[in-house]
């Protein structure tokens, strides 16, 4: 065996500083919420449900839960399917420009939030559309799309084309054939593409800020909740709450992708 | 040309600007074992491909048993294919695998299932029905191909390289096995592979090709003892050849200066490569020359190589004034390298082909 080194103990050091930089501050979340005290603060005073007796109680808090999952299926579901034929023209076919497709649908990744909101903003108003729940999902189809379009491509990658040659040839045509076999191939895929983009939408703040009108999502309920110091305990069970089902689904959507049968060539061949 | 069944006239295929394919006249009769052999790149599998339906000709015409079918999809051609990857499904097992063409044949269950028993006795799988198709081996895998591609009885059944991926002793024994298949079916067999030995030993008939284009059309016996240019006398198997000038031709036996090779004739030459002063290329095999006997030809050389094989003995021998050393297959070769030999063959064993 190898004997750890110095500069290795240091690695090791920095590694464990970097996660719990990472990761302390979120494990505050549940901690404080189990706190029986209003202040945030040490020492902890002693174990309490009552916050999370406060939030389920809470009927504003409800209407937001439900709107941020109307918008969240919504996203899921059509970002997914852009995704879907996205993917599959920019892996299956000689594009011309196929780069730079894929480069500008990548782009709302980078262009800031509150750029982006306010900018479907200004475009909404000249088209004269309401804000609703409606324009919300707009902005986050837009940027959701690139990430189901990421991780379906890169189900799509490892995919031997003569699979659906073979079905061509052994008689089904291009629709079957997407059903037969590209489908339950790229399914893991497009579970995994559904999760994230749903979590995406479902923690997304600046967009649906600038969009949602009158209609509060999840996030825009709490942003407004902080103004009161007396909600904050409230707040953060709602938060350790949002984290463990955003962790799970994350875990899943990994779990997922990785699965099955992946249709790539057999080695050697 | 009347018994062709597959016709395929001046075919050309491009991609992007390059001819893949080019003018290619094909004529592959019924019930034969026909491969397309040539090395990577020249055109074999973008032509299979096109009578499969997977590439449209740029221009030129397709047809299989009488039946015009240039611009039908793949799921309208009465041809299945043996993939190179075999493309076995892999989210099916092995019945579902080779029942999958069959849904749409019109069949009830019980004739589906016994049409798919049938196939997994004839690949000798039985009882395999249910295996997963990454439960099955490299030579496992090529059969399901093969029997998912035959179940449908098609009219033609086209193979791109499916053997290549088998190690060399599976290979063999798959290639015996093959030919068995295709004589028990009868169906149409179009062969692509790269491997000389292996369309030498399996087809009816072969066609060699070099950058998009036939060279020739023949037997295997016929490819290898009168190939009609240097390049395909090269890729099938080996040849020595000597570049040499028509001195005149009495009888049937045509005499050529060889230059430092010295005179060497050649029996029953075509007349348009017989003329006096005509430059052409004279090719012998190996086991065509004989080691120690004064005969025709007559050539002193020195072994520069000596490799003895058990069956056979490959010598090369260097013959002052020659650039390339002359390649021998001899059964009794007792000649060490350093050895002095002179070498000889038969006039009809000189190939004279035409000086490009």
């Amino acid at each position: 065996m190898m004997r750890p080194r110095r500069g290795r103990i240091w690695l090791f050091f920095y590694a464990v500083l970097y996660l719990a930089f990472l990761y302390l501050p979120v494990l505050f979340l549940p901690l404080f919420s189990f706190n029986d005290s209003a202040f945030i603060a040490f020492p902890l005073v002693g174990f309490t449900t009552k916050w999370y007796a406060q939030m389920l109680a809470d009927s504003a808090m409800h209407q937001a839960l439900w709107n941020s999952l109307k918008v969240g299926f919504a996203v899921a579901l059509i970002s997914t399917a852009l995704g879907l034929l996205a993917a599959k023209a920019l892996t299956r076919y000689r594009l011309p420009g196929g780069a730079a497709v894929l480069g500008f649908t990548s782009l709302p990744l980078f262009i800031p939030d509150i750029v982006l909101g306010i900018s479907i903003l200004i475009l909404l108003n000249a088209v004269g559309m309401p804000l609703s729940l409606m324009s919300v999902v707009l902005g986050h189809v837009l940027i959701c799309a690139p990430f189901a379009i990421t991780v379906l491509m890169s189900r799509f990658d490892g995919f031997d084309r003569s699979l659906e040659e073979a079905s061509l040839d052994l008689g089904e045509n291009a629709w079957t054939t997407f059903w037969r076999i590209t489908f339950p191939l790229v399914l893991p895929g497009i579970i995994s593409s559904l999760l994230l983009t749903f979590i995406v939408s479902f923690d997304e703040f600046l967009i649906a800020y600038f969009l949602a009108g009158t209609d509060a999502t999840l996030p825009i309920y709490i942003w407004g909740q902080l103004r009161f110091p007396y909600k904050l305990p409230v707040v953060l069970a709602l938060g350790a709450v949002i984290l463990i089902v955003s962790c799970v689904l994350v875990v899943i959507a990994e779990w997922v992708r990785g699965l099955g049968v992946d249709g790539k060539r057999p080695v050697g061949a | 040309m009347d018994d062709a069944y597959i016709r395929i006239d001046r075919i050309t295929k491009r991609f992007s600007g390059v001819t893949a394919v080019d003018r290619v006249d094909l004529s592959i009769r019924r019930g034969e074992f026909f491969s397309l052999l040539g090395p990577s790149g020249c055109g074999k599998t973008t032509l299979l491909r096109m009578i499969a339906g997977f590439e449209y000709p740029d221009e030129g015409e397709i047809h299989i048993d009488g039946l015009p079918v240039t611009d039908l999809p793949p799921n309208k051609r009465p041809s299945n294919m043996v993939f190179q990857s075999y493309a076995i499904f892999p989210h099916l097992n092995v019945a579902d695998n080779i029942g999958y063409g069959l849904r749409r044949a019109g069949l009830t269950k019980a004739e589906r299932n016994a049409r798919i028993e049938e196939a997994l006795a004839m690949i000798r799988l039985p009882d395999m029905g249910k295996r997963k198709a990454d439960q099955l081996s490299g030579g496992q895998r090529q059969r399901v191909a093969l029997a998912r591609a035959l179940v449908n009885r098609p009219k033609v059944l086209l193979l791109d390289e499916p053997l290549g991926a088998l190690d060399k002793r599976l290979r063999e024994a798959m290639q015996i096995e093959l030919r068995q298949i295709q004589k028990t079916v009868g169906i149409t067999f179009v062969f692509v592979t790269h491997d000389q030995e292996e369309a030498l030993s399996m087809s009816d008939r072969i066609a060699v090709m070099s950058s998009g284009q036939v060279l020739q059309i023949a037997d295997p016996r016929t490819l290898y003892e009168k190939p009609n240019c240097r390049e395909v006398a090269d890729f099938i198997g080996t040849m020595n050849f000597f570049e040499g000038t028509v001195i005149g031709t009495g009888g049937d036996i045509t005499e050529i200066d060889a230059g430092a090779a010295g005179r060497l004739q050649a029996r029953n030459v075509a007349v348009a490569l017989s003329a006096p002063g005509t430059e052409v290329l004279l090719a012998v095999r190996p086991e065509k020359i004989a080691l120690n006997t004064a005969n025709s030809a007559s050539l002193i050389g020195r072994v520069s190589a000596a490799a003895y094989l058990g069956e056979r003995s490959h010598l090369q021998v260097s013959v002052e004034g020659l650039k390339n050393p002359i390649a021998v297959a001899a059964q009794m070769a007792t000649q060490h390298a350093g050895a002095q030999v002179s070498l000889s063959w038969a006039a009809d064993a000189a190939i004279v082909l035409p000086r490009e």
